[in-house]
């Protein structure tokens, strides 16, 4: 009896994540467009986009291989079994103990890695581009997230994220220079994943710096919308994941209980209705870096994240 | 001990070293004075609250100053001088970000081993602090050591004595002459220092170290 | 079993005059490598046996030194080594199988290759230092031959002098640690050595001489000059081994000096190894992202990878010496299963390698691209064995690399302050050396196998025999299976780190589901089946529903291109420049990395050039200036082949006169 409602919960978590992805990037572009005074696209626009990409054709070069066909699907499967580990508004979740918080990272660099070969599938200068800086950000985005892993693991005793957001939540955390460290590192770090200003472009399509952009332009039809619809569930992971460690109130412990349910899932909400506020507003004030300065963006996040870890090491009250 | 009290001094005190931090990062002459400004603010909170849980109230006319000086009057004075000087969009690094960055976190490593076995027997709270503390002052040096412009050598001076503050207000029981004092010597300092910069800025026309070396014909 | 496993390398050992003698005829290639398969498929089976059944067998025979013999033993540690060094050989050998159809040579490499798989068992089996070094000699005497094979290419020459060299340097520096460690007794087997441990500053000597004997046969930087150089000399079948397997006898080597013959370790003893570890990792990626030559990335991936070997064997030090058996344990079971790991994985990506080079003819990137069209199940495989060297989920590469950062989280009780430094600094340049090598295999598989076609040899690939597919695919299959089921094996070493750590992990086979559990089910746990399993369900249910509900049609069409397509292949990205943005992040700064460009001027018809210059730090600092000084030396030295007789005869008096007075004088 436990285990079934255990796994209603989990499978009712992966619904959950599937649904409200592209409900939050809709809300983010509508807020970035309302703060330069535009009426910006509807909110549910991001669902019919997709539904509308499903419906066509795909247009595959002639020289794709079957690589190129199965990696929107490969990458959609990885990110989406990702973002169902992260604790939204339960603890507790029933496959926590298949990954934990380093296997996520992994299993985001594997959607990652497929991504960068399916760019250079078809032997483009924009493919290559693409993958190129992909990789290039991810060498320095990468051992940042070990290092902000690897401090709140050595704060919460634990690298299994139910564990982790449990501690999080409870009194014995307190105010620590380590977590603030790892707080910031991680806000960059997320900048950076989700291909965001000031690191990448996400709205624009024709620019020799993007990166993101650069890689998915063979792609079309319904292998693009599972790309984006993977994009838009990188988006909300990385909240989530941010809402959990950082922001954990209202996240219902294991034992369910109908009323922490619902406050859980009103505070999730909430949670990520701050956070793409947040993230619009600093999307809309800050230009977009040249390309040779994100790494020093992302090795500043490295040293932070390093710097954390170092004083979780030096001295257990850091 | 880990009461709230402790993890917000803990957490100013990291602060502190954190803006030392971008500020390190920073290769524009006007992200760092603001950046600065920062830093003082940072410093004027981490004294508040030590007057708050020491129960020492001089300590809070140290923060006063902390805030009007350094935070408020010598960051517009120093604007002032560098768009007169016309400097301010100059970048100056001897060194690459990355590695003055990765020379920075082996500071405060080493500086966070050096205080906590000295201090061994100390009380914890105050000897963290100094650990802290002792990490401004090494960053502070850093930034000195790696920066030709002679503005950013102020600000680095400025930063490590902001980093000598804290180490005094983290002991308890600092007199408040010791902080004027410090608080004179800088603006003096720094009175000095501008009278040259204008001097030495009519006279060669620049203010990079390394050119005025050549005039005192240390160059090869 | 070692009497089984004896004869088994001495079948070996008569295959070599057998592959003399039947070089020339057709059956020769198949009866060698159909031989070796048979018998290192024996040897495999004597380690099971031996891990598995916890026995220990001994065996001493009349060879050797007169008064020593030659003494040779299975233990844990050897059991496993043999498994993981027999396992290549059976996978190298089949491989061949199909692979050395394209050798013009066979009688060079035929009879040497046999020698070669006996000289690395009889390095696991020696139980004494005697026999230890004459097949350590041996092994590295008939890989040399390999090496050397097709000396019509300068290259291979120089490889060859390079190698053997640091070979010899080698082999002298654990002569002395065996030498220290016997003591004054003289006694060299390693009972007795055991039972002996040499005083505490010997001990450093032996653990500083055995870091660079065997280190340097492992390829730890800054001894590992000879390692990109002599990989890709040596026949395809040649480098799989000498990368995926002869290492691992290297790292055999350490673990048996350091962990069990040198006795107790110091607190500090973790600190030299750890930081050789972290640099090698992190320089043996950064070397890969420069080079073209397909097998010398290869190359450097091994230096990387056996780089996070040697971290993770100083952490089993660091716990060893602070009596925390069980993370001791830890450490040591991550540093042993990432060597099985990597032996099947390296060999998996240079047998694959080896059939680009025998359908194209190439080995450099720059001439290749578009082979997953001309050689698909190659492709296939290939790219399975790139995904497990970069440590992706759900492969057996990521266990590993798990496992040790698992280790690293245990390590903040250690009480040393260096420790508490080192650490964290190590884990960061593992996880840059990580993400760097996600990077590196991008690139590789990217340029070589995906895009279009850069020369004709490219364009006109074939696919590669059935058997040699076959062998790669069995490596594949067993990546997958080790990231999918990896308790089995973390079980089977319980043996092995009760024998170097005097602990052991839970018992993996126990945990529900089969998640592997390092320390604790609260703190942490990795199920690689379910994950799986989860993202293989994920796909199939996204694909269904999207073909049924939506549409499942397919177009082809031109090349999009933002609509500037060239028909040019030359204008795809090639592998020096998807290398470029981190040669300018790292190179910079770590190898004086420069580019040049000249552009004409308007109106000249001259092409305009790009030049990157990219230095090797370690060769300008530390071999160049050697190599001067020995020249120096040598030609100095030269002038004793001119003197007269009497100046001879002066020299002769001169040293007796010396030995008089030494006698004269000793105490």
């Amino acid at each position: 009896m436990a285990l079934i409602h255990d796994l209603l919960f989990q499978g009712g978590q992966m619904l959950l994540v599937l649904l409200l992805a592209p409900l939050l990037t809709g809300f983010v572009r509508k807020v970035k467009a309302r703060l330069l005074r535009r009426r910006g696209p509807p909110l549910l626009q991001p669902f019919r986009d997709l539904a509308r990409l499903l419906r066509k054709d795909a247009v595959l070069a002639e020289n794709a291989s079957w690589l190129f066909r199965v990696v929107p699907y490969l990458m959609f499967a990885a990110t989406w079994v990702a973002a169902s580990l992260v604790p939204t508004f339960r603890s507790g979740l029933l496959f926590s103990w298949t990954a934990d918080l380093i296997a996520l990272i992994a299993l985001l660099g594997s959607a990652r890695f497929f991504l960068a070969l399916a760019g250079m599938d078809v032997g483009t200068g924009f493919g290559g581009i693409g993958a190129s800086r992909e990789m290039m950000i991810a060498s320095l985005a990468e051992p940042a997230m070990m290092m902000i892993v690897f401090a709140i693991a050595l704060i919460a005793g634990s690298t299994q994220l139910s564990t982790m957001a449990a501690f999080m939540n409870s009194p014995e955390v307190g105010l620590r220079v380590s977590l603030g460290l790892a707080l910031l590192a991680l806000i960059i770090v997320a900048v950076a994943e989700n291909a965001r200003i000031p690191v990448d472009n996400p709205a624009t399509h024709l620019e020799l710096t993007m990166v993101h952009e650069a890689m998915v332009l063979e792609y079309s039809g319904r292998h693009l919308a599972l790309i984006e619809l993977a994009t838009f569930l990188k988006l909300l992971l990385y909240m989530s994941l941010i809402a959990c460690l950082f922001a954990p109130w209202g996240i219902g412990a294991a034992t369910a209980d109908p009323a922490e349910i619902a406050i859980g899932v009103a505070s999730y909400v909430a949670k990520l209705v701050a956070g793409s506020f947040l993230l619009a507003v600093f999307e809309t004030a800050i230009a977009k870096m040249r390309v040779f300065r994100v790494p020093q963006f992302l090795g500043a996040a490295l040293m932070l994240a390093l710097l954390a870890t170092l004083l979780r090491f030096v001295s257990r009250s850091f | 001990m880990h009461g709230l009290t402790f993890d917000i001094a803990h957490m100013l005190a990291g602060s502190l070293v954190l803006v030392s931090f971008l500020e390190l990062y920073q290769d524009r002459l006007m992200a760092l004075i603001n950046i600065y400004a920062v830093h003082a603010v940072v410093l004027t909170l981490s004294v508040a609250w030590q007057a708050l849980i020491q129960d020492a109230p001089h300590l809070y006319i140290t923060a006063l100053i902390a805030l009007s000086f350094k935070a408020i009057v010598i960051p517009v004075a120093l604007r002032r001088i560098i768009v007169k000087l016309g400097i301010h969009r100059e970048i100056d690094n001897v060194v690459g970000v990355g590695l003055a960055m990765l020379a920075g976190i082996g500071l405060v490593a080493l500086s966070m081993v050096v205080m906590l076995r000295v201090t061994a027997e100390a009380d914890p709270l105050a000897r963290e602090d100094l650990a802290f503390a002792l990490s401004v002052v090494l960053l502070g040096l850093l930034m000195m050591v790696t920066r030709r412009n002679a503005v950013s050598q102020v600000i680095g001076f400025m930063s490590l004595e902001n980093g000598l503050v804290l180490a005094a207000t983290g002991a308890k029981g600092m007199p408040l002459v010791v902080e004027i004092s410090v608080a004179f010597s800088v603006l003096i300092a720094f009175i000095v220092i501008g009278i040259f910069l204008f001097r030495i800025r009519e006279r060669f026309d620049t203010v990079d170290i390394q050119a005025l070396d050549r005039f005192r014909g240390e160059r090869r | 079993m070692v009497i089984d496993a004896l004869l088994a390398v001495a079948a070996l050992l008569l295959l070599a005059p057998a592959g003399i003698a039947l070089a020339a005829s057709p059956i020769g290639r198949p009866t060698v490598y159909g031989a070796s398969l048979a018998l290192s498929l024996v040897l495999v089976v004597a380690g099971v046996v031996s891990l598995s059944g916890h026995h220990e067998s001994a065996a001493t025979l009349p060879f050797g030194l007169p008064w020593l013999g030659a003494h040779f033993r299975i233990d844990a540690l050897t059991a496993f080594f043999l498994i993981v060094v027999n396992l290549g050989s059976a996978a190298a050998s089949l491989f061949a199988f199909g692979y050395s159809k394209h050798e013009k040579f066979p009688g060079r490499v035929l009879p040497f290759y046999p020698a070669y798989l006996a000289g690395m068992n009889l390095v696991l089996l020696s139980a004494d230092a005697f026999s230890f070094l004459v097949s350590w000699e041996f092994m590295s005497l008939s890989s040399w031959a390999l090496v050397i094979a097709h000396h019509h290419l300068r290259e291979n020459m120089r490889a060859g002098y390079v190698y053997l060299l640091m070979a010899s340097f080698g082999t002298l520096s654990l002569l002395f640690a065996f030498g220290l460690l016997a003591g004054a007794s003289g006694d060299y087997a390693f009972d007795t050595m055991r039972a002996t441990p040499p005083s505490a500053e010997l001990a450093a000597l032996v653990l500083i001489l055995a870091l660079v004997g065997a280190g340097s046969k492992a390829g730890l930087v800054p001894l590992h000059a000879w390692l990109p150089l002599a990989h890709p000399a040596a026949p395809s079948q040649v480098s799989a081994l000498m990368s995926g397997v002869m290492t691992k006898v290297a790292v055999y080597g350490f673990i048996r000096i350091v962990f069990d013959l040198a006795g107790p370790p110091a607190w500090w003893w973790s600190m030299p190894v750890l930081f050789v570890g972290a640099v090698t990792a992190v320089m043996g990626v950064l070397y890969a992202l420069m080079q073209r030559d397909l097998k010398r990335v290869l190359a450097y991936s091994t230096i990387e990878n056996i780089g996070i070997v040697f971290v993770a064997l100083g952490l089993a030090l660091a716990f060893k010496a602070n009596a925390m058996n069980f993370a001791a344990a830890l450490a040591m079971t991550a540093a042993l299963l990432h060597v099985l790991n990597h032996s099947l994985f390296k060999n998996l990506l240079f047998c694959g390698a080896g059939a680009v080079l025998a359908a194209t003819g190439e080995r450099d990137m720059e001439k290749l691209g578009g082979l997953i069209h001309r050689m698909p199940r190659t492709a296939f495989v290939f790219l399975v064995g790139c995904a497990a060297v970069s440590a992706l989920p759900p492969l057996n590469g990521f266990v590993s690399e798990w496992l040790v950062f698992q280790a690293i989280l245990l390590s903040p009780q250690l009480a040393s302050w260096g420790l508490k430094l080192m650490i964290p600094a190590a884990g960061a340049l593992l996880a840059l050396s990580a993400a760097l090598a996600g990077a590196c295999f991008v690139r590789v598989y990217g340029i070589a196998f995906l895009g279009r076609p850069r020369s004709n040899a490219a364009r006109d690939a074939h696919e590669s025999e059935r058997v040699s597919v076959v062998a790669m695919g069995l490596l594949a299959a067993a990546c997958l299976v080790l990231g999918i089921l990896p308790g089995f094996a973390i079980d089977a070493l319980a043996p092995v780190t009760y024998l170097v750590a005097g602990g052991r992990m839970p018992v993996q086979t126990a945990v529900e589901w089969l998640s592997t559990v390092p320390i604790a089910e609260s703190r942490s746990s990795y199920n690689g089946m379910l994950v799986f399993v989860f993202i293989a369900a994920s796909g199939m249910i996204a694909a269904f529903v999207i073909h049924r509900l939506a549409s499942d049609k397919i177009r082809r069409g031109a090349i999009w291109d933002c609509g500037f397509p060239d028909a040019s292949t030359v204008t795809q990205y090639s592998d020096d420049s998807f290398a470029q943005p981190i040669r300018r992040i790292f190179g910079t700064v770590v190898f004086r990395a420069r580019e040049i460009g000249e552009m004409p001027t308007p109106s000249s018809t001259a092409p305009a050039r790009f030049t990157a210059i990219v230095r090797d730090p370690i060769w300008d600092t530390l071999y160049a200036p050697l190599t001067e000084f020995v020249a120096f030396t040598a030609e100095k030295l030269n002038v004793l082949q001119f003197l007269t007789i009497r100046r001879y005869l002066s020299l002769v008096f001169a040293a007796l006169v010396l030995l008089l007075l030494v006698l004269a004088s000793w105490p």
